[in-house]
């Protein structure tokens, strides 16, 4: 009995002292996975997902922004808005350094934002057509000055999308064609170390990095395996500490989750918001019909969909405005679950029963199976549905050359309407080629009208307004279905500290994460 | 001197089929859905018709259908595989860089299998009539009839994750900085869980196949003579039945060891082992064309090459082959 107590005790004070230890330690390597092999870790000159989560350890932008998206010093420590919204002045790190030595200034910025991004990153040239003149007045300033006002304009100094790449490295050359691509130098936390294709990335600690004590880890390493359950087993055995979102299948993740000192956060893709939706090709057949449309949307059962598929992660959005994203008008009437009220509007429409065409996205279990049960839901309504399967190099094919009727997808919402909203729904945005653009085909004019209004309003209350107004026409018209805004959960050892805390997530995460081991 | 002859001859009729390989796998790739820039920009979250543009231009997709073959073959004619766009690197690096890996894998599978079964389906011919015999059928029946991935996640559950033996991924420990001996140690216990379920399928069958091939061997006027004569029947074993009943299995090796050096894509996929046969699957997946064609090529070669040496072998070991051709 005696011995228990003591034992007891010795428990608890073994257990206070590690309360306590909550001051950062340095040291330790992390390992991790990414999935799938990212075809280079240059930040600018690739912009698919897992190019960013290695490549945000490496580069940097001038902010990076909170799980509220609010701005946060990075290479500029701070910055100013003009009264007029037109005048933006950062004031850069006067200590900041390449990997190679080389001091990191203002030329880089307007060489990176000017000239190699402009070229490099579709994106980043769509916003950048606001901007009348990048200037550097001295070596740690550098002003934007915008032809007209643009309301998100601050949300763009995120890492994947306005990385800094050396001028001294990349001026001049052929950017994709660099010698200097295989050996990444940016300003960051972490610098490269080696990549064994097929095995595995290697960062390792920036030691003269501009911020003090910063990063608490020596590396990070992200393996290449590429088998979702060989990634769990990965996890379970411990040879990885981090399961980035996506990493695994969703049926494993309750099982992880439930794992000794295993900790899961679902924080960090704020900035992304990921939308899954559904493409409704507009232009034909009975889609071609609004009430077609609302009935789909009357159709699915999304509660479910998310609560068994996503393992109850993520919202069942209202409209065309996800929850993270500024603006959103929370008043408009939900779309419910009602099978009835589909079967009406497909009555009064007069739906003889064609053929309609569902193509999933390839992307793992989790999709094929939510492909299955919103054809069942569909089919429930009288809805005539034929799954179609393909890999990514064809669903890309068919959506960019319009060749569907239905289609699932998920889109970036980038935090503000004007950046990752409009684009699906302007006419401007409709070209074939693209599986990101309008791909539904979808044209208003009154739509095209306020969402340009909006973007370059200022300031924002003027911008809601419009942004309401549009909202209302998206509800009624449904040019897409609003799927679900996925919950992402990222699962890690409770060894890990500090590992989720900006917006960003893993894209940024290491530098402030370490190791209580 | 007609030995000689006959090689070159099979070696010049290599270089006419892999030709026509070469042209036809081209074509054949063509047909599929998308190409790489669409991929790539697709993988992008965005794009806009410049950016796809520039993309093709790089990958000289803007050209002619005739254009991209002609320079694709007078590519090859020197020995150059073009540049992967998509990995960043030329062709033949890429490939060679996974060689090494799925040789190993391979290699040790096909000399696990081969000897394996032969040892094994040896002695349940021998045992034919016994329990020990029929225990060897079953067991190799079972392995015959087990989908691949199965046995191979089964055994990471068993031996990684319950017992905590063998590693389940991977080609080696990252970060331990071994070298020599300890690297060939550490590398050794990846091997063993990959190397034995690609083995599993194949042993089975050298097994089922050396046993049926014995037992009709036994049956023959020669066996009986060598039994009459007095042999020893370890020395009939051996000499009389096993060498005469070797060549269907030859035949089999044969085809084995020509997919060598395609990989093996579910065992490397499950166990994360960085060998051609992901690299091909990732291709195919990416649209990454001038990668693919060269993986193609190699596997095309290779499978000829092994085909002219099982013609070979055939002839040392039946010399009757031999003389025949």
């Amino acid at each position: 009995m005696k011995k228990t107590l003591t034992l007891a005790i010795a428990a608890a004070s073994i257990a206070a002292t590690y309360a306590w230890a909550e001051e950062p330690r340095s040291g330790g390597i992390i390992n991790t996975v990414i999935q799938p092999e990212p075809p280079s870790i240059i930040a600018g000159l690739h912009q698919n997902a897992p190019t960013q989560t290695v490549s945000g350890n490496i580069y940097e932008s001038l902010l990076r922004y909170d799980t509220d998206l609010n701005p946060m010093p990075q290479l500029a420590h701070d910055w100013t808005v003009s009264d007029d919204g037109l005048v933006y002045t950062f004031n850069l790190h006067e200590d900041a350094t390449w990997h190679d030595g080389k001091p990191f200034t203002s030329a880089d910025v307007v060489f990176s934002t000017d000239v190699y991004l402009r070229e490099m990153n579709p994106r980043t040239r769509t916003i950048l057509s606001h901007v009348e003149s990048i200037e550097a007045p001295d070596d740690h300033t550098v002003v934007f000055t915008l032809k007209n006002p643009f309301g998100p304009f601050l949300l763009a100094f995120e890492a994947g999308t306005m990385p800094m790449m050396p001028k001294h490295i990349y001026e001049g050359t052929d950017f994709r064609d660099n010698e200097a691509n295989n050996h990444p130098v940016g300003t960051g936390p972490f610098k490269f170390e080696s990549w064994d294709r097929g095995r595995v990335i290697q960062l390792v600690k920036n030691e003269d990095y501009y911020e003090q004590g910063l990063p608490y880890l020596d590396g990070i390493n992200w393996h290449v395996i590429p088998d979702a359950s060989s990634r769990a087993i990965a996890y379970e055995n411990g040879t990885v500490d981090v399961l980035p979102a996506n990493s695994v299948e969703n049926f494993d993740i309750p099982r992880l989750s439930e794992l000794d000192n295993t900790c899961r956060t679902e924080q960090g893709h704020e900035y992304f918001s990921p939308f899954a939706m559904l493409w409704i090709n507009n232009r034909e057949g009975p889609m071609a019909d609004k009430r077609f449309r609302q009935a789909v949307m009357y159709a699915l059962d999304r509660e479910f969909a998310r609560d068994v598929l996503w393992n109850g992660l993520g919202k069942v959005p209202l409209s065309a405005f996800g929850s993270n994203a500024s603006f959103q008008d929370d008043s408009l009437p939900p779309y419910d679950h009602n099978p009835e009220r589909a079967r009406e509007l497909l009555d009064e429409m007069g739906y003889d029963g064609e053929e309609v065409r569902l193509l999933p996205i390839p992307y793992g279990e989790t999709w094929v199976r939510w492909a299955e049960a919103v054809k069942q839901n569909l089919q429930e309504v009288g809805i005539n549905i034929r799954t179609q399967a393909t890999d990514v190099g064809g669903w890309n094919q068919r959506l960019a050359e319009w060749d569907y009727d239905l289609a699932f997808t998920y889109l970036f919402q980038y935090g503000d309407p004007a950046l990752g909203i409009s684009r699906t729904y302007i006419s401007s945005n409709i070209a074939k080629g693209s599986p990101w653009n309008n791909v539904e085909g979808y044209e208003n004019e009154r739509v095209d009208e306020l969402f340009d209004l909006a973007a370059t309003a200022y300031p924002d209350d003027k911008r809601e307004e419009y942004y309401h107004e549009v909202q209302g026409i998206l509800h009624d018209e449904v040019p897409v279905g609003w799927l679900l805004e996925l919950g992402f959960p990222t699962i890690y050892s409770c060894d890990v500290k500090n590992l989720v805390t900006t917006g960003i997530g893993l894209n940024d995460g290491f530098k402030n994460a370490w190791l209580d081991r | 001197m007609l030995y000689a002859r006959l090689i070159i001859m099979r070696l010049l009729k290599a270089v006419i089929v892999l030709f026509l390989i070469v042209i036809f796998n081209f074509f054949l790739i063509q047909m599929a859905p998308g190409d790489p820039a669409a991929v790539m920009a697709g993988e992008a979250g965005a794009t806009d018709p410049e950016f796809l543009r520039q993309l093709r231009e790089q990958f000289g997709l803007d050209q002619p259908l005739y254009v991209q073959l002609w320079r694709y073959i007078s590519g090859i004619a020197t020995l150059d595989f073009g540049y992967s766009y998509r990995q960043q690197m030329p062709v033949f690096d890429l490939i060679m860089d996974r060689m090494p890996a799925t040789l190993l894998l391979t290699g040790t599978a096909f000399v696990m299998s081969l000897g394996l079964g032969i040892l094994a389906g040896s002695m349940a011919a021998a045992r034919a009539k016994k329990l020990s015999g029929s225990v060897i059928m079953a067991l190799a029946l079972v392995f015959y009839a087990t989908p691949l991935f199965w046995v191979a996640l089964m055994s990471v559950v068993l031996f990684s994750v319950q017992l905590d033996w063998l590693p389940a991924y991977g080609f080696a420990s990252v970060g331990t900085g071994y070298t020599g001996f300890a690297l060939a140690l550490d590398i050794g216990k990846h091997l063993i869980l990959p190397a034995t379920t690609l083995a599993l399928f194949f042993m089975a069958i050298y097994t089922r196949m050396t046993r049926t091939s014995m037992l009709e061997a036994s049956q023959q006027d020669y066996v009986k003579t060598a039994r009459s004569k007095g042999l020893a029947s370890g020395v009939i074993q051996r000499r009389h039945i096993l060498r005469n009943a070797l060549l269907p299995i030859i035949t089999l090796a044969g085809l084995q060891a020509g997919q060598m050096v395609g990989g093996a894509i579910l065992t490397e996929t499950v166990f994360a082992w960085p060998g051609i046969g992901r690299l091909m699957f990732e291709a195919l997946m990416q649209r990454d064309y001038n990668l693919l064609l060269g993986i193609f090529f190699f596997s095309a070669a290779l499978v000829i090459l092994f085909n002219i040496i099982t013609d070979l072998v055939y002839g040392l070991v039946d010399p009757r082959i031999k003389e025949a051709s």
